[in-house]
């Protein structure tokens, strides 16, 4: 099982990525847990300076944008 | 069961609130209509000409600015002088967005240039912001809003090279273990600048002249500029669908019948260019569904903006209207103006008054004293309290409306915006006590002189 995490305080775009992320899981139908990690102290754990950011299993796969859920995917198989 | 009883805190509430309301009473009622005449004077003037064009600039600068490029320069290794001035006047194009100020700010501190950097990037972000420029300049007055981006670039820096000093020992230590910060790849394909200059340049045009104000004379080369300020804005726009045409690969025939609605209002309407601005933004916004990914990416970006702030906006106006009044009324919110110039006005007589002594004349040490203290609470109010995005400008427009003087209100914008009651508390987690308070202290310290000196220069 993967672990996604979304990296972002909270704004718009960090939702939007985490929705994505979400569509992206359920159409490759495998399994994952997504995470919110908000606490900017937390992030800032990551090395990330801007967000929102996605990381799968601990590594860091893009930061500072929306990915559409295909490119989620891509990243995801 | 405690929901339940929240239900119930909050029907109370309504239902005493309700039951009290002062309808009928000449200022409340008077208050409430005021709020409206703000919100119309706003929507007449300030949405389409200016927030329009702004919010596609935002969009722009969030799908073609490579934060990236403007990173390496908050590196650990990069040369201190560059992220000084780089992290002071790179809000203008990273920081459209107050959610990435934090972040950016702590990824500075923890991992980058350090801590005088992350300052000058936290102070100077939220007030250079393109949104904001383009509104203070057009609703508080040019003055003003040069005042607000000059201060808050040369403060940050000072700020920013002051926290260091400060703070030196911890520093030096932290330098000694520099980290790596991860940037992200960047596979998006590359643009020529001069093709996104040329871009960017036909739109600034576009807010530029379409805001052109008339100038007190009539003559002159102002005022030239002035009466052709329709014909100019619409070579830029022609020159932005010549952008859209060759670099974005819009096919030409779309843009002509984009902008066909917009030039047949032109010529059916010359007296209300305001409407040939808005067939010609629909047209615009409808011409991004017909280019590649990049116009989409545009197209969500701007309108991710106008999401965001317009409602935030909205309520801000109402807001500033119910307790300070519009433009054109007199003394006509729920504050007194009275109570505004006798906390931040130019002179003391209005204090006076309200103690009681409406005739007597202000001692010495009073009219010596009056514009550090006016300019000192500006600083701190506008320290502590939270402004939702780009609502501290209708707020200041109301209260520069009742009386507060020029200065207070530079110190205002200048301690307002960078510091808040919350972002102290996300700060202070990231830097602790000492640090914040050091930092709010000389926030608060440097408005209140920048307050005083604009307060010299423009009487």
């Amino acid at each position: 099982m993967k672990k996604i995490q979304i990296l972002g305080t909270g704004c718009p775009k960090c939702k939007l990525l985490f929705a994505n992320a979400e569509a992206a899981v359920k159409s490759a139908g495998i399994e994952a847990q997504i995470e919110k990690v908000e606490k900017i102290v937390d992030i800032m754990k990551f090395g990330v300076m801007s967000t929102p950011a996605l990381v799968v299993d601990g590594v860091i796969k893009s930061a500072g944008r929306v990915l559409s859920p295909e490119d989620i995917r891509k990243l995801l198989a | 069961m405690k929901r339940e009883f929240h239900v119930l805190l909050g029907l109370f509430a309504a239902f005493f609130g309700l039951y009290f309301l002062p309808v009928g009473h000449a200022r409340f009622d008077g208050a409430v209509l005021e709020a409206l005449h703000l919100a119309k004077w706003y929507a007449r003037e300030h949405v389409l000409l200016c927030l329009l064009p702004a919010f596609f600039i935002a969009g722009a600068i969030g799908v073609f600015v490579r934060q990236n490029a403007v990173m390496k320069y908050f590196g650990p290794k990069a040369p201190k002088w560059l992220s000084y001035s780089v992290a002071s006047v790179s809000g203008t194009i990273l920081a459209v967005c107050s959610c990435t100020v934090l972040p950016l700010f702590g990824g500075i501190y923890f991992r980058g240039a350090g801590l005088g950097p992350a300052i000058a990037f936290l102070y100077s972000g939220p007030a250079i912001n393109v949104l904001a420029i383009v509104l203070t300049a057009r609703v508080l007055g040019f003055p003003l809003g040069l005042a607000r981006a000059v201060g808050a670039i040369a403060f940050s820096v000072v700020i920013g090279l002051l926290m260091h000093l400060i703070f030196l020992k911890e520093e030096r230590a932290k330098a000694a273990q520099p980290q790596e910060i991860f940037l992200g790849a960047d596979d998006r394909p590359d643009r020529p600048l001069w093709q996104v200059a040329l871009y960017f340049f036909s739109m600034v045009g576009i807010l530029v002249f379409a805001n052109w104000a008339r100038p007190q004379e009539t003559t002159g080369l102002w005022f030239a500029i002035f009466k052709a300020k329709w014909i100019v804005t619409a070579l830029f726009a022609a020159l932005l669908g010549f952008c859209l045409w060759r670099f974005f690969k819009v096919k030409l025939a779309y843009i002509v019948m984009a902008a066909v609605p917009a030039a047949v209002l032109a010529f059916a309407l010359p007296q209300y260019p305001v409407a040939t601005f808005a067939a010609g933004s629909a047209g615009l916004a409808a011409l991004t569904f017909f280019g590649g990914a990049e116009l989409k990416d545009w197209r969500n970006q701007s309108w991710g903006f106008a999401k965001q702030i317009l409602p935030l906006l909205f309520m801000g106006v109402l807001a500033a209207g119910f307790f300070l009044g519009s433009p054109d009324s007199v003394d006509a919110g729920i504050v007194p103006n009275l109570w505004i110039q006798a906390l931040v006005g130019d002179s003391p007589q209005a204090l006076l008054s309200v103690l009681g002594h409406p005739n007597a004349v202000a001692p010495g040490w009073l009219t010596f004293l009056w514009p550090l203290w006016t300019n000192l609470f500006a600083s701190v109010t506008g320290a502590l309290m939270y402004f939702a995005t780009l609502t501290e400008v209708p707020i200041l427009r109301g209260l520069l409306d009742s009386g507060m003087g020029q200065g207070p209100a530079l110190a205002l914008l200048l301690a307002g915006p960078a510091l808040s009651l919350p972002s102290m508390l996300v700060i202070n987690s990231i830097l602790g006590p000492k640090k914040t308070l050091t930092f709010v202290a000389l926030v608060v310290v440097m408005a209140t002189i920048s307050g005083m000196i604009f307060g010299i220069i423009v009487r």
